[in-house]
């Protein structure tokens, strides 16, 4: 039962972690885009779209990542080249992504696929322990190999440290040379893809179906969570993890007959350890800014 | 933050208008008689709207160019609702369904604006001279599926993911453990609140998380079909909810409640057509149609076939009671005296659990 209640945890936990990661490169780089639940919702669909004709789980991720890049491209332009209100756009792009993914899916509604299956053989997985490591799908695996790649990136690469330099000053870095405009649609864009990935894990893994509104709510945790780690792509995974662990956790304990607290309360847990946690870092610091891209959300003009 | 969008969709039910035109000047020369639907969720949702649409389908069936239909999906429930109804009121159309809760108020509000169209409001206790209301007695079918469940589980105990705690639900949650309990006198029913009508990735690993207690039946009051999903990968067997959810989960779906509002709104339409409409309360069972067992998967065992067949014919008699008493609740208060049965009013403000819910 342990492996098993593992294995909810890590699946519950992957399509927050991806979504975030992109989310943080995205604030990384000093844009604070909100429309994560809208792009993971375009890439939803466009997986599940793509799964379902093609026959292939893996076109459909690569579909889905396509179409997060896509419907993030919207917000780039709206935000980078029209210099539009970003909190706006993130907003307006969520709207957007519930709308034009209900109208994609509607064809798909009641249809289903197979399941996006472990990525190693039987053999791997036979024993509990074995499973708990090897059964899960590529994904997983994937999402784990992404938080390393980023933190790498950020922390000990040229083009991470530039990505840095123009979330902490887009004036000096544009000063000095750098395309901070440019730099900002890579980012959005891999921001976009990632959100897509994390969409079509519902679609393709968690559910293999489409339904409406089917991340419910997820985008949102996913932007918390960035805020949560501080922007550190480490304390995202332990975050991402945490925030499934509460989430499964909750759901076993009313399972297994945990009466004397009210479902609500338990329903509300995950959000109260987001709560815990960013006043336990706020009264860590004196600052208050909890590590912050300096020009989070500012709109940046070259002239 | 997500409710902020009510997407709509008009569709003057291209079908029915399409078949009119060849008929003008035909054998019918009257104008056909329009029909208003008022959805709360998309047709597509496989549940609740979807049901409801299927009933506006079969008007179309059944009257044919008589009748022109259309529909407004996913209307917010609140102020937003009564400017939907009023704009298919004012677009002619002469009976109205509003098909969730939350239009009660609105749809009261328009009807005294329109005295001369019908209302028809789904679920709710409001009524007037042009509004009738209708509901169906799910835990009917509840009652039908706690028996298979009772004779299919091998552990006694059932997962059942539930929504919010209003009697409807309850209602439902009783009336299956009350059944398989006539099975197997042990039987338990382990709820989990979801706190949600409808999130899918969470009503998958409630299920999950029930058949790791040790539940190998799951059933739902949610509208999605993922717990079936959940249901099939781990091997046990589940319910559907609403609609026949067959296609979900091949080998775990045993049987489904179905929602079938399509005899009632037939008989309703042609109501109006004679002019012999009138305002009521309607709540319909098994025996009027609106409930519905889906065919047994054929993993269901001939001996819970029979009891499962049995149960439904003593519904439909009317010697089967689903909450025949003595029933008593968690606290050992008798909440129905020996040999009576529930009135609907104890019934529909039921509070209560019985017995062996875990919730």
């Amino acid at each position: 039962m342990l492996v098993s209640i593992l294995m909810t945890l890590v699946a519950a936990s992957t399509p927050i972690l991806l979504a975030a990661l992109g989310e943080l490169v995205v604030e990384k780089s000093g844009v604070l885009n909100l429309g994560v639940e809208g792009m993971m919702l375009c890439g939803a669909v466009a997986g599940f779209a793509v799964a379902y004709s093609t026959g292939s789980t893996g076109l459909g991720l690569v579909a889905a990542a396509l179409a997060g890049v896509a419907t993030a491209m919207v917000f780039a332009v709206l935000t980078l080249s029209l210099t539009a209100n970003q909190v706006a756009t993130g907003l307006a792009l969520t709207i957007f992504g519930i709308g034009a993914s209900s109208l994609i899916g509607a064809g798909f509604v009641g249809r289903t696929i197979a399941r996006l299956g472990p990525v190693f053989p039987e053999a791997l997985s036979g024993h509990p322990l074995l499973r708990a490591m090897f059964g899960h799908d590529i994904v997983v695996y994937l999402s784990l190999l992404l938080v390393l790649a980023v933190s790498l990136f950020l922390r000990r690469t040229r083009p991470g440290l530039i990505l840095r330099a123009v979330g902490e000053n887009d004036g000096s870095a544009h000063a000095i040379g750098y395309p901070v405009i440019g730099i900002r649609y890579g980012a959005i864009a891999f921001g976009g893809a990632l959100a897509g990935l994390g969409g079509a894990y519902f679609s393709l893994a968690l559910t293999p179906m489409w339904a409406d509104r089917l991340t419910a709510g997820r985008g949102w945790i996913a932007l918390a969570l960035v805020v949560f780690a501080a922007w550190r792509p480490g304390r995202l995974l332990l975050g991402a993890y945490l925030f499934g662990a509460v989430m499964t956790l909750e759901l076993q304990a009313k399972a297994a007959g945990v009466t004397w607290l009210a479902p609500e309360f338990l329903a509300m847990a995950p959000y109260l350890a987001t709560i815990a946690v960013l006043t336990m870092m706020s009264l860590g610091r004196k600052s208050g800014r909890l590590d912050a891209p300096a020009c989070l959300g500012k709109p940046f003009s070259a002239s | 933050m997500t409710s902020i969008i009510t997407r709509r969709r008009f569709n003057f039910g291209a079908g029915a208008a399409a078949a009119t035109l060849p008929l003008i000047g035909g054998a019918s020369a009257q104008a056909p008689l329009g029909v208003g639907f008022i959805y709360v969720g998309p047709v597509g949702d496989h549940g609740w709207t979807w049901t409801h649409d299927q009933g506006r389908l079969a008007l179309e069936k059944e009257f044919g160019a008589k009748i022109k239909t259309s529909f407004i999906e996913n209307v917010a429930e609140g102020p937003d609702a009564a400017r939907a109804i009023r704009q298919l009121a004012q677009a002619g159309n002469q009976i109205i369904f509003t098909t969730s809760f939350g239009f009660m108020n609105p749809t009261i509000q328009v009807a005294k604006q329109f005295p001369k169209i019908h209302f028809e409001h789904a679920t709710g206790y409001q009524r007037a001279e042009n509004v009738a209301t209708y509901n169906a007695r799910f835990y009917e079918g509840r009652a039908v599926i706690g028996t298979i469940a009772g004779h299919m589980s091998k552990s006694g105990q059932a997962g059942y993911i539930a929504s919010f705690p209003i009697p409807e639900v309850v209602m439902g949650i009783n009336a299956f453990t009350l059944a398989a309990q006539k099975v197997n006198p042990n039987f338990k029913t382990k709820v989990i609140w979801a706190s949600t009508w409808y999130d899918p990735a969470k009503e998958a690993d409630a299920a999950k998380a029930l058949i790791d207690q040790g539940a190998d039946m799951i059933t739902q009051h949610t509208d999605s079909a993922a717990a079936l999903q959940a249901a099939e990968q781990r091997g046990v067997f589940a319910f559907g909810q609403a609609s026949d959810m067959k296609a979900f989960a091949p080998k775990a779906h045993l049987s489904a409640i179905v929602d079938d509002w399509s005899g009632y709104y037939i008989k309703r339409v042609k109501e109006v057509m004679d002019g012999q409409w009138k305002s009521g309360d309607v709540w319909g069972g098994i025996k009027d149609g609106f409930v519905k067992i889906a065919p047994y998967n054929d993993a269901v065992t001939p001996a819970a076939r029979a009891a499962a067949d049995e149960v439904t014919k003593g519904i439909v008699a009317g010697t089967l009671h689903p909450f025949t008493g003595e029933l008593k609740d968690q606290k050992g208060v008798v909440r129905v005296k020996a040999g009576e049965k529930a009135s609907d009013e104890i019934m529909s403000k039921m509070d209560w659990y019985v017995d062996g819910v875990q919730a």
